[in-house]
């Protein structure tokens, strides 16, 4: 019988519960014990595919949730494990990517915007339609003062050097080539990411 | 990578220099010791530690930081001497048979033109000589002094094994022993396979330590081959893909070059990079570069690039200096040059050379934005945690943005990883509180800007309102519409020229051949060409199946360019398409079409007799023993100590340094000179942590919770420093108080006569997270980079370190 890797294991689950102890001779009280089994947990998780998030090994894993995805659920990360059908880390997982739940649920995951105004001494929350808005103001108003059209030589060159940015290596290929997109059609040359450190 | 991570297996030896795959890539050494098991591989480590991949190799050679060509050269200068190279291979797939100029020379240290006030090369005569008819002359006797391999010859004569131990400190029987195991990979069957990092690239010298290896494995007919290949062990897990979309300085999408200011038109532009083939009957592909180009284009700016406004050429930045990399970002802000930097989950505070220079200039902006799922040191770089951040909020006026953003287990998308493969991933869960997506973030501002463009007006507004933006959900773009947008579409009805197919307007493309130079197809990253075509998103393949186990499993996720697995594949065979390997065949030519394993990187049915090389990326074919002038500091490596030195260059002592470095003048001033820091310092990472992320989890923390150093028993008695103790470490530029690791891994080298201290500096620490509280090894670390890249300087540099007092407790 053909069984997925999650089948297999809600089969063996299954299995232990109903016949193993049976068949170890305890009969009905076995029946009772093996209903007082807590299912493995993972049985009711969700399963997602994803990649370790370090290094360009990029090791297959598997993400185990609690929630459907209903709508109204909140999925909860609660195990993340080496995925045994990737070719090249058949499984395997580093002391890095072993604990890849705990980077999830750090506690210092950021939540909440925060803006810290000049000379401030905190962070304060603000929304996101605060910081947004400000962000924006604060690189048009530089970009209309010192964008450069033209150079000494009278060359189109349509640069803009006076803000800059550093993109993530750990972002998506989709993520970084929407960054490119909006900064280069800005004319922003100060512009790099980690492949030099 | 040029091949697959599981392709190491197939190696006969693997050369581990310049990185230690065992503890940063721990995943992937499994192939290493697959290797050894199944293929009785030996392993060979050169390294300044006896690190976890020494441990388990079967032969270790130490050697000083910063001396990897004078080694490299020397093993060139063994394999000439013993004639212990792939000839056929050479004569054939190698440019040692062409002539190069008259004027080409090397003296003292510097090629021929040479300009002392300027620090660079009037590159001019670093090329083939040419002959009437256009093609670069040959002579494939080897006769003519000024063939690439009698220079490449001559240029290496001096790197004796007794200037190889005198530079590096490797013992001469040591050096000679690896350099006869590398040699028994010349044999056609026999391959190795090189395994590198950021030991190779954080140098003043990094790119040319990369080629050096490169030409080695050349002659040895080590590349395009199943257990061969140059392979580049990245870091991040998508930082090839941030390579491959283009996001440094000076680059587009699939590798091509935004404009300088001399390429003043589209023409101008092009005329440089349409190779036209420099031997007869070569492929030289990049004669496709305008469709490549025109292609990008219509992507970004769809109707509003015309062949009128040259596809928009006039809309792309142009550059006035070549690059505008970290560290002169850096020195620009110091300087009071930049106003905003915006940091997308990327820490400078812990990450680049010279830590106090990285807080004195983000201390001079007027805003920073930090994007990230975490609370980085570099969003806190304005508030005061003693010693290890010392700051004065007060006197601080940047603002500072601090945003939340998503992880890796809550977004869909695709990262490339080290072999070239894109791989999907799926979403598992919702940001915590109202942390958003960088896809999110970035349509954010870039929408408020259009809309202050629109509203207002202000500078050169064109591309910013005509940029493309056709998504289903435009606030938050579907991380498959951009794939698809990278993958490229049909903007008209396109007729195949060969078959008559008819490919219709809208249709996502097959792969980056059926790009055109007329604005009727578009793609926004063509080597993604193929990747998310109208049989769904190639990316999310799983189908692990590997013909006969060689590490190539075909239909796994998807490889750039054209699902091809090895890089080079064509020479894998030998010049008639015969597998140099029988036993592990990549692709051969069956009478028809080459047919194999892998994807060919060849036109499929072009016949061997034609004569076309297989690097055709190259307009001669060839595979380059001499650089031409693709390096800024020479075409052949020399031996160039870093900039901070214990010793004088051996070979030519008035030429100590990279001559065309380039060196602010603050940072030149904070170089430090070996009376005062008299040992030599390299940093690296450990197996329990990525860079400075993994303190911010808990069980990382527990691990390694706290900041040291590594030093050997030698100079721990010298210095009367005990296991576990105090010490301080100081540069010219700063210093970092933290505990020493005494051991018998780093062992005292020679090196012109004088007995050299290495100490290790591992970088993991900071002053957020879970960990104890850290300066971070940038502290110590000099602001100069590679002359072609500008990586800094991190592997090599001075210091002095004295015992010292446990700090107070605060």
């Amino acid at each position: 019988m053909p069984l997925t890797r999650r089948e297999f294991i809600k089969f063996t689950g299954l299995a232990l519960a109903a016949s193993s102890l049976g068949m170890l001779g305890f009969g009905e009280s076995g029946e009772a014990q093996a209903a007082a089994v807590r299912p493995f947990k993972l049985t009711r998780a969700t399963e997602t595919r994803n990649t370790c998030t370090y290094c360009s090994v990029a090791c297959g894993i598997l993400i185990y949730s609690m929630g459907d995805r209903a709508k109204n659920a909140r999925s909860n990360i609660i195990h993340i494990e080496g995925d045994p059908d990737h070719p090249v880390n058949r499984g395997t997982l580093c002391p890095k990517g072993s604990a890849l739940l705990d980077v999830v649920h750090a506690p210092t995951r950021l939540r909440v915007p925060r803006y810290r105004p000049p000379g401030g001494t905190e962070f304060k929350d603000v929304s996101w339609d605060y910081a947004l808005d400000r962000i924006a103001r604060l690189m048009k108003d530089d970009r209309d003062k010192n964008f450069i059209a033209k150079n000494a030589a009278g060359t189109t060159v349509n640069r803009w050097t006076t803000v800059g940015m550093l993109a993530a290596s750990a972002s998506s290929s989709e993520t970084s080539y929407l960054t490119w997109k909006a900064v280069r059609s800005l004319g922003m040359v100060v512009f790099d990411n980690q492949a030099r450190v | 990578m040029t091949n697959t991570w599981q392709d190491i297996k197939n190696a006969n030896v693997v050369i581990v220099m310049g990185g230690n795959a065992a503890e940063a890539h721990p995943c992937g050494f499994k192939w290493v010791i697959e290797a050894k098991i199944e293929n009785d591989a030996k392993l060979v480590v050169v390294d300044p530690r006896f690190t976890r991949t020494a441990s388990v190799a079967d032969y270790y050679a130490p050697i000083r930081p910063g001396t990897d060509i004078a080694f490299l050269n020397g093993v060139i200068r063994y394999l000439l001497d013993k004639d212990a190279i792939q000839h056929e291979y050479v004569r054939a797939y190698t440019n040692a048979g062409l002539i190069v100029k008259d004027g080409f020379t090397f003296q003292d240290g510097l090629f021929s033109g040479y300009n002392e006030d300027t620090h660079s090369y009037d590159k001019s005569t670093w090329d083939y000589e040419l002959g009437p008819d256009g093609y670069a002359k040959f002579d494939d006797t080897w006769q003519d002094p000024h063939c690439v391999i009698n220079l490449l010859k001559q240029h290496v004569s001096r790197y004796t094994p007794e200037m190889v131990s005198r530079i590096c400190g490797t013992p001469q029987d040591k050096f000679l022993h690896v350099c006869e195991l590398i040699a028994s990979t010349s044999a056609p069957d026999k391959a190795m396979t090189s395994l590198f990092a950021l030991g190779w690239t954080q140098h003043s010298v990094g790119a040319q330590n990369i080629r050096n290896m490169a030409m080695i494995q050349l002659l040895l007919g080590n590349i395009g081959v199943a257990g061969g290949g140059m392979n580049a062990l990245r870091g991040h897990s998508n930082i090839q893909g941030l390579t491959d979309v283009g996001l440094l300085s000076n680059q587009m999408p699939g590798y091509m070059n935004l404009p300088n200011d001399k390429e003043t038109d589209f023409d101008t532009y092009m005329s440089t990079r349409q190779f036209k083939p420099l031997r007869p009957g070569q492929i030289s592909f990049y004669q496709n570069t305008r469709k490549l180009f025109v292609s990008l284009m219509k992507a970004l700016y769809g109707d509003a690039a015309t062949q009128e406004n040259n596809w928009a050429y006039d809309w792309l930045p142009k550059l006035d200096i070549p690059l505008y990399d970290i560290i002169k970002a850096f020195e620009m802000m110091n300087n009071g040059q930049m106003t905003g930097y915006i940091c997308q989950g990327f820490n400078p505070l812990q990450a680049f050379p010279d830590r106090g220079k990285i807080r004195r200039g983000l201390s001079k902006l007027k805003f920073l934005v930090t994007m990230d799922p975490l609370d980085t040191e570099t969003s806190r770089f304005w508030q005061d945690f003693g010693p290890q951040n010392p700051a004065n909020s007060a006197e601080i006026q940047t603002e500072v943005f601090q945003l939340p953003t998503t992880c890796f287990a809550e977004e869909n998308g695709s990262l490339v990883n080290s072999a070239r493969w894109l791989q999907w991933h799926w979403k598992a869960a919702d940001a915590p509180g109202i942390a958003m997506s960088d896809i999110w973030i970035m349509s954010g501002i870039f929408h408020r800007l259009r809309e202050l463009y629109r509203k207002e007006g202000g500078a050169f507004p064109d591309p910013i309102l005509n940029l493309t933006w056709k998504y289903t959900d435009p606030i938050s773009p579907d991380p498959e519409d951009l794939a698809k947008e990278m993958n490229g579409r049909a903007l008209a009805d396109l007729t195949d020229a060969a078959t008559g197919a008819v490919t219709k307007a809208g249709t996502l493309l097959d792969g980056f051949a059926q790009l055109r130079d007329d604005g009727t197809t578009s793609s926004g990253c063509w080597i993604f060409c193929g990747s998310f075509t109208e049989k769904g998103n190639q990316m999310a393949r799983r189908d692990a199946t590997d013909p006969r186990e060689q590490g190539i499993a075909p239909n796994w996720a998807w490889a750039w360019p054209a699902n091809r697995r090895i890089l080079y594949n064509r020479a894998s065979a030998d010049p008639a398409g015969k597998p140099w390997n029988p036993a592990k065949p990549v692709i051969s030519w069956n009478g028809t079409r080459w047919v194999g394993i892998d994807v060919p990187d060849y036109t499929p049915t072009l016949d061997p007799s034609a004569g076309a090389s297989p690097f055709i990326m190259n307009d001669e074919g060839l595979g380059r023993l001499f650089a031409r002038k693709l390096m800024v500091e020479g075409p052949f490596p020399e031996h160039y100590e870093p900039l901070e030195s214990p010793v004088e260059n051996a070979l030519h002592p008035k030429v100590q340094n990279n001559p065309v470095a380039r060196v602010f003048a603050n940072d030149r001033a904070a170089f430090g000179s070996p009376k005062n820091f008299p040992y030599v310092a390299t940093t690296y990472r450990l197996t329990e942590h990525f860079h400075f992320w993994t303190k911010h989890a808990l069980i990382n923390a527990i691990l390694q919770p706290e900041e040291f150093v590594e030093i050997g028993e030698v100079l721990a008695k010298e210095k009367g420093i005990e296991q576990g103790g105090w010490v301080k470490v100081s540069s010219n530029r700063g210093h970092v108080v933290c505990k020493a690791y005494v051991t018998k891994r780093i062992k005292p080298l020679t090196v012109d006569g004088k007995p050299t201290h290495v100490i290790g500096v591992p970088l993991h620490w900071g002053f957020t997270g879970q960990a104890r509280k850290g300066y971070g090894a940038n502290t110590l670390t000099p602001s100069v980079g590679d002359a072609n890249t500008q990586t800094p300087e991190f592997k090599a540099f001075l210091v002095n370190i004295e015992k010292t007092s446990a700090p107070v407790a605060a």
